[in-house]
């Protein structure tokens, strides 16, 4: 067996090359409206006292859980302030939430084109397995070649990693929905607008409410990897202890991760068992 | 004029479902079309046209294509070839939204499994086919309250489905079949799953609203009593194709073949019989004869009394021979002797439920139509012979009425 190796590097990164020169101006729209949205965020998330802040999350727990939750939340969000890790925190609250309304914005939609077509459906469940498996820093690569470095990368490589749950959750919620409703509501004679409107999307959002929350788990697991090409937030601390060996830093760094995840994490289960609850 | 009116409509499920239709034409059966070319024949070639204002029936036994036919008529399942003629329009011409309208305005649906909608509450769901088509929030709800009463569920509006009983649900997938106020209504073994009392109840309700609301309405069961209750037309299916369609006494008396008779046979006849197919011609006099007369036709008919009717037929009393003789001897007029309480019921009361009258009365039931007058009279050895199962001959006689 002598055949000659598929060159397929040098195609990737012809495409790659190709790519940078002609959509230029595309990229620098995404980078705009992606930095736009996390820099919006994370001044919002700043620009008032961390007491408000923690105090609107608390409300937030108490009005979707029970004291426990709210008990925890305060606690939480307490250590964090008192860690000194406020700042960094808020800037990964702002990198996370972006990369999970941008999933939403385009997961949602997509998870609905795959529910109606068995052919969208069988192109993008292999590029999601793809997009799953193929390790964060291979895409890291482009993305700094696309977009330079700092916070869009890293939330566009976060958006690559995070929004299957939010597509593959969408298509199965939908799909999910009984056959005879489904007739039901054709034998009424809706278009198919309404028919998505008023019954596939109202009983498929408890299964998105899970997709979502699997995303936004997802897109926090990428703070780290982010920080390597120039994200702020925590995930900067973590990185950096971890190349100075500072144990402990690094330990701080990382606890306030988990406490962030733990809170978004019941959140949105919350949520998500509310829309259970009335469907 | 017929409303619905089918032509060869036929549905192959499978790839390439048209190479079976010339083996459809060649008579070939569903078992053999479905060896040789992995197809299935969901129906075959059905011709019917429904009577507006009908109760048309359609049954047969588990996967002989019902479901499938009732769907080919609101286009749920797109038919392979034939025609649909609704007002002897083209069905199956229509454009997508000339579908729509159609299924919007003029055919509903009740489902088998109630297929309500479970994030809406019950006057939500009733309302679904109003608010698709952009009619106004007030207006809607009006509508939809006025369904929800016709099926006696009002108060329940704001409650959610699943807090309902299985009969209740059904109520509602009613209401919302009719709040559209289509013409043609389908219904898909809509009472299977409810529990027989329930199921009887909610039959006595749709006949009554049949007579009031006038919908044509194309029911499928596989329950024969069912079927006899409320059809005024059914068709039998059997591997997708109809092998017989008539009245319930033609399914009954003239069945087209063994498939048939073996679906028939072991029917209940004193469910479907009614007092006029066993009644006979009643003996009568009018009243403004006297005593003399009465027991002269007694005598000349061979009978032991006589029913008294005035000159159109109206039942007044009935008078016999002993009756008579008193009204001799004291020179009374018939009227002054005869009984007036007669047993008394209307040409459809079931036999079954005429069985139970005359159990404690002696009498003969007399039989009495809409208009008060006297069509007949039901006498017990015929109601005997119809329970024990000899209802052919009582059927002919019965129809020659
Ligand atoms: N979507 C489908 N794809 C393939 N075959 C189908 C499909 N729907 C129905 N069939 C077949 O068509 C035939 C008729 O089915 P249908 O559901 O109309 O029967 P049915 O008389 O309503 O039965 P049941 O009393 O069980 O409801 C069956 O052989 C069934 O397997
Ligand atoms: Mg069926």
């Amino acid at each position: 067996m002598n055949l000659p190796k598929i060159p397929l590097a040098d195609w990737i990164e012809s495409i790659e090359k190709w790519l940078e020169n002609n959509l230029g101006p595309l990229f620098d729209f995404i980078s705009l409206i992606i930095g736009g949205t996390v820099n919006g965020l994370d001044d919002m998330l700043r620009g008032v006292p961390p007491l408000v802040i923690i105090a609107l999350f608390v409300v937030l727990a108490w009005f979707l859980g029970k004291w426990k939750m709210a008990l925890f939340t305060l606690i939480g969000l307490l250590i964090i302030e008192n860690l000194g890790l406020w700042g960094p925190t808020m800037q990964t609250l702002a990198l996370v939430l972006t990369a999970a309304i941008i999933s939403v914005v385009i997961g949602v939609p997509i998870g609905i084109l795959c529910a109606n077509s068995n052919v969208m459906q069988r192109i993008f469940t292999p590029l999601l397995d793809f997009m799953q498996t193929m390790p964060a820093f291979v895409y890291l690569l482009p993305a700094v070649t696309f977009f330079r470095l700092g916070v869009v990368p890293g939330v566009i490589s976060s958006i690559i990693f995070a929004i299957p749950p939010t597509i593959r959750l969408t298509n199965l919620g939908i799909r999910q929905v009984p056959g005879e409703l489904v007739e039901a509501a054709d034998a009424f004679g809706s278009t198919p607008l309404q028919k998505l409107f008023k019954l596939q999307l109202p009983i498929a959002v408890p299964t998105i409410m899970a997709g979502i929350n699997q995303t936004i788990m997802l897109s926090l697991s990428m703070v780290v990897i982010a920080s390597m090409i120039g994200a702020q937030g925590v995930g900067e601390y973590v990185y950096r202890a971890v190349t100075q060996g500072r144990t402990g830093v690094g330990f701080e760094a990382g606890l306030a991760i988990v406490i962030l995840a733990i809170i978004l994490d019941r959140l949105t289960q919350k949520v998500v068992q509310r829309t259970e609850k009335k469907s | 004029m017929a409303i619905l009116e089918a032509k060869k409509l036929t549905k192959i499920f499978g790839d390439d479902p048209k190479k079976a239709i010339p083996l459809l034409e060649k008579g070939w059966s569903k078992d053999k079309i479905l060896k040789e070319s992995k197809l299935t024949v969901g129906v075959n070639q059905a011709e019917f046209s429904i009577e507006s204002g009908q109760i048309f029936v359609i049954m047969g036994l588990s996967g002989s294509g019902k479901s499938t036919l009732v769907r080919l008529l609101n286009r749920l399942i797109e038919p392979t070839t034939g025609q649909l003629l609704f007002n002897g329009s083209d069905v199956l011409r229509m454009n997508p939204e000339q579908l729509r309208q159609y299924r919007r305005k003029h055919i509903g649906m009740v489902f088998q499994k109630f297929a309500l909608f479970p994030h809406r509450t019950v006057i939500q769901n009733i309302e679904y086919g109003l608010e698709i088509q952009g009619i106004e929030k007030k207006k809607r709800r009006e509508m939809a309250m006025e369904s929800l009463k016709l099926v006696g569920l009002s108060g329940y509006e704001d409650s959610y489905p699943h807090q309902l009983s299985g009969g209740m649900q059904q109520r509602v997938g009613l209401a919302r079949g009719l709040a559209n106020d289509p013409e043609i209504l389908l219904m898909d073994e809509a009472f299977s799953a409810l529990d027989p009392l329930i199921r009887k109840d909610m039959q006595d309700e749709l006949l009554e609203l049949q007579t009031k609301m006038k919908k044509t309405i194309v029911f499928i069961t596989h329950d024969l009593d069912e079927a006899l209750r409320i059809g005024d037309q059914i068709a039998l299916m059997k591997d997708g194709s109809i092998v017989q369609i008539g009245t319930p006494e033609e399914i009954l008396m003239q069945p087209a073949n063994k498939y048939v008779e073996r679906f028939v046979e072991d029917v209940d006849l004193s469910k479907v019989l009614t007092a006029s197919h066993a009644m006979e011609k009643a003996e009568t006099i009018t009243i403004d004869r006297g005593p003399r007369v009465a027991l002269q036709f007694m005598r000349d008919r061979g009978v032991s009394s006589l029913y008294v009717v005035d000159r159109s037929m109206t039942l007044l009393g009935l008078v016999s021979a002993e009756d008579a003789a008193a009204a001799l001897k004291d020179s009374k007029g018939l009227e002054d002797v005869m009984q007036k309480e007669v047993p008394i019921t209307s040409p459809d009361s079931l036999l079954n439920e005429l069985f139970e009258m005359m159990g404690n009365a002696k009498l003969p039931v007399a039989v009495i139509d809409d208009t008060g007058r006297l069509r007949g009279v039901v006498i017990k050895g015929a109601v005997l012979a119809a329970l024990a199962g000899n209802g052919n001959s009582l059927l002919d006689g019965g129809d020659s009425e």
